[in-house]
């Protein structure tokens, strides 16, 4: 688990680029989640060992990654820091399968076959969800999830809970820090106030559930969450999303480098 | 215990999504009807609780380690398993969202392992039939160390199932159930002890939360078998739909769990894996692109089948589709003969494919940088209130 401002900093890198103004951001929320969706479901669709054929599905991190002038480096370091989750879980691999596998010539054993491709899925489906939250902001999707029929109440409780997050973060930030000065030089919380150090972080949770609550009464709360102004889906969302979908056909039908090298050699010949 | 999407299979991760939104309308419905209003923030916060109870360290006596909470169960203390299910599902899509922790098509995995486990069987079953005495500090501590413990192991083997059926590692069952149940013991004491720990120090100081907590509850006391047959419907239409989906992807359900089935020693007679082949080349309606269509795509079958002996077909059509591919000339040559002309071919292409890739980035970026006025807009911090 990350530490609490590392926490708050990523929370406000992602909030901050999910506010621009480019073609991606304006697309419409539900157009995005829908296409990530297909993406993620593509990439993990592909076989075990396959790795070729998964190539060409790059092409979508980076043309968002331009399309959406999103900087690379805040989002590859939340990639890089869940690598070695998957490393340990994929590492066992090559060692339970020894069978050859032959990779453009290259010998390869199954398992480092299977390693690989878990890696590069791992790094394909991570980055496209992170990039659909960096383009896309926390009421759209809201307001996309809406469009799918999930029922507001839940929509209501989601967004509060992430609107919340912050502030009560800052609530442990004080908290620790006045147990740290009165218990310097220790690693942690010592258990004889587990209950109560926590216990009071909870106490001033119910407290301001309670003023916001009479908060959302007095400005005539009853019970609905109205989202505001939705934006229509537009022709040019339908031809993302469509694009994508036949893109992703292709990707999962033919492996597209291998034709792709087969054409430029028969050229070069 | 969180799984990514790489983990999964399209399958798995469909099925448990539609077990996890069938749970989440059940208890939607529950909380709707037992619900006051002052409910709806109290759940809201209480999911934002756990995110900031998370980065608190607890330093474990004797070891020199420290824990964090997992949540699951002081949810539903807090606020009942139907409320404290949603919440859970909250602080979940927001972990996926924002810290890449869990995947999105593996949210219902996760869902159902860290939520439902706890809220829906170790919560009522164990956590409300000991406390229906009263309270005790005792007892509370007994009640919360127990039920973490159960939920959580119910949940870390529910990720070793959802693993194995996906077929993705290759990690024998008894391995991986050797690795994750002791975690995960570890992992259920700490979150028992955090957990007595704060609802004992809620007993004493405010009492009437707790008591709260349980009388709303009594009216939502509903008999766990509805939920577990709806739960059940929803698993098996899901299934049933998506395998017909997925009987192209030779990485279905089907393939894993014959995998598995080889790896624990219950090897299925060959009969059973042509006929499955079989039946699954018929009724593939993308067909695989490892193949010629009709007899050759029989002849490599069977070609494959002598070399191999029949085990772990699924894997072997794809190592024929990513060595030979669809090159005609190379149609006829038995597997794993690599002919050297489709190897270069593949090389160069998947060579191109990323220089492609990188160049269309790179060729918008640089647009983009021409297009662009000197003085860039600082996005706005979009924070929010949502009380306003």
């Amino acid at each position: 688990m990350p530490n609490i401002s590392n926490s708050l900093y990523n929370i406000r890198v992602l909030e901050d680029l999910a506010a621009g103004k480019t073609y991606i951001h304006q697309l419409h929320p539900l157009v995005k989640l829908l296409t990530t969706v297909c993406y993620l479901t593509v990439v993990v669709s592909f076989g075990k060992y396959e790795l070729s054929s998964l190539l060409p599905l790059l092409l979508y991190p980076v043309l968002i990654f331009a399309l959406a002038e999103l900087p690379l480096q805040p989002l590859l370091k939340r990639l890089l820091f869940m690598e070695p989750f998957i490393i340990g879980l994929g590492i066992l691999n090559p060692f339970f399968e020894r069978q050859p596998f032959a990779l453009y010539g290259l010998e390869l054993t199954l398992g480092w076959a299977a390693f690989l491709s878990l890696f590069i899925k791992y790094q394909l489906t991570v980055i496209a969800a992170l990039l659909l939250i960096a383009t896309t902001e926390m009421n759209k999707l809201a307001g996309a999830l809406r469009l799918l029929k999930i029922p507001r109440l839940f929509i209501l409780q989601f967004l509060l809970t992430f609107r919340y997050i912050s502030l009560l973060m800052e609530e442990v930030v004080l908290i620790q820090r006045a147990y740290a000065m009165r218990a310097p030089r220790q690693k942690g919380i010592h258990i004889s106030v587990w209950g109560s150090l926590t216990g009071q972080l909870l106490l001033r949770t119910y407290e301001r559930a309670q003023q916001i609550y009479e908060a959302m009464c007095l400005r005539g709360f009853s019970g609905e969450y109205h989202m505001g102004g939705q934006s229509r889906i537009k022709i040019r969302d339908w031809t993302w999303l469509a694009g994508w979908i036949l893109f992703l056909a292709a990707v999962r039908l033919y492996d597209l480098p291998e034709k792709l090298g087969l054409l430029l050699m028969g050229v070069v010949r | 215990m969180h799984m990514a999407d790489a983990l999964i299979s399209p399958l798995v991760g469909g099925t448990m999504w539609a077990a996890a939104a069938g749970v989440a309308a059940y208890s939607l419905r529950k909380v709707q009807a037992e619900m006051d209003n002052r409910k709806i923030p109290l759940m809201g916060v209480a999911g934002a609780f756990i995110f900031a109870a998370q980065m608190i360290n607890f330093s474990i006596p004797a070891t020199g380690a420290s824990g964090h909470l997992g949540g699951g169960l002081i949810l539903a203390i807090l606020l009942g398993p139907y409320a404290g299910f949603l919440a859970m599902a909250s602080v979940l899509a927001i972990q996926a969202l924002f810290f890449a922790d869990g995947g999105l098509l593996a949210y219902g995995c996760n869902l159902l392992n860290l939520g439902f486990f706890t809220c829906f069987l170790a919560y009522p079953l164990l956590y409300k039939r000991i406390m229906r005495k009263g309270y005790s500090a005792k007892r509370i501590l007994g009640a919360s160390m127990l039920t973490a413990i159960i939920g959580l192991q119910l949940g870390a083997f529910g990720v070793v199932l959802e693993t194995l059926f996906s077929g993705k590692t290759e990690l024998p069952f008894s391995t991986f159930v050797l690795l994750m149940q002791p975690v995960h013991l570890a992992i259920g004491i700490t979150e028992g002890l955090v957990t007595a720990a704060i609802v004992t120090f809620i007993w004493k100081t405010r009492p009437e939360i707790l008591d709260r907590a349980a009388a709303g509850r009594q009216t939502g006391n509903v008999p766990l078998r509805q939920v577990l047959i709806g739960f059940a419907l929803a698993a098996v239409l899901a299934g049933a739909v998506l395998s017909w989906f997925a009987s192209a992807n030779p990485d279905g359900l089907e393939w894993s769990m014959l995998e598995t089935a080889g790896m624990t020693e219950l090897a299925a007679p060959d009969g059973i894996h042509q006929a499955l082949a079989g039946i699954q080349r018929q009724t593939a309606f993308l067909p695989d692109y490892g193949f010629k269509a009709g007899d050759s795509a029989e002849n490599s079958g069977a070609s494959r089948e002598t070399n191999k002996g029949g085990t772990l077909q699924g894997s072997q059509e794809i190592i024929q589709g990513a060595s030979q591919g669809t090159a005609p000339s190379e149609s006829e040559a038995a597997w794993p003969a690599v002919s050297a002309g489709t190897s270069v071919a593949g090389l160069v292409g998947a060579g191109m494919t990323l220089g492609l890739a990188a160049l269309i980035g790179l060729g918008i970026s640089l647009l983009k940088k021409k297009q662009r006025p000197l003085i860039t807009s600082v996005p706005g911090s979009g924070s929010k209130s949502l009380q306003g």
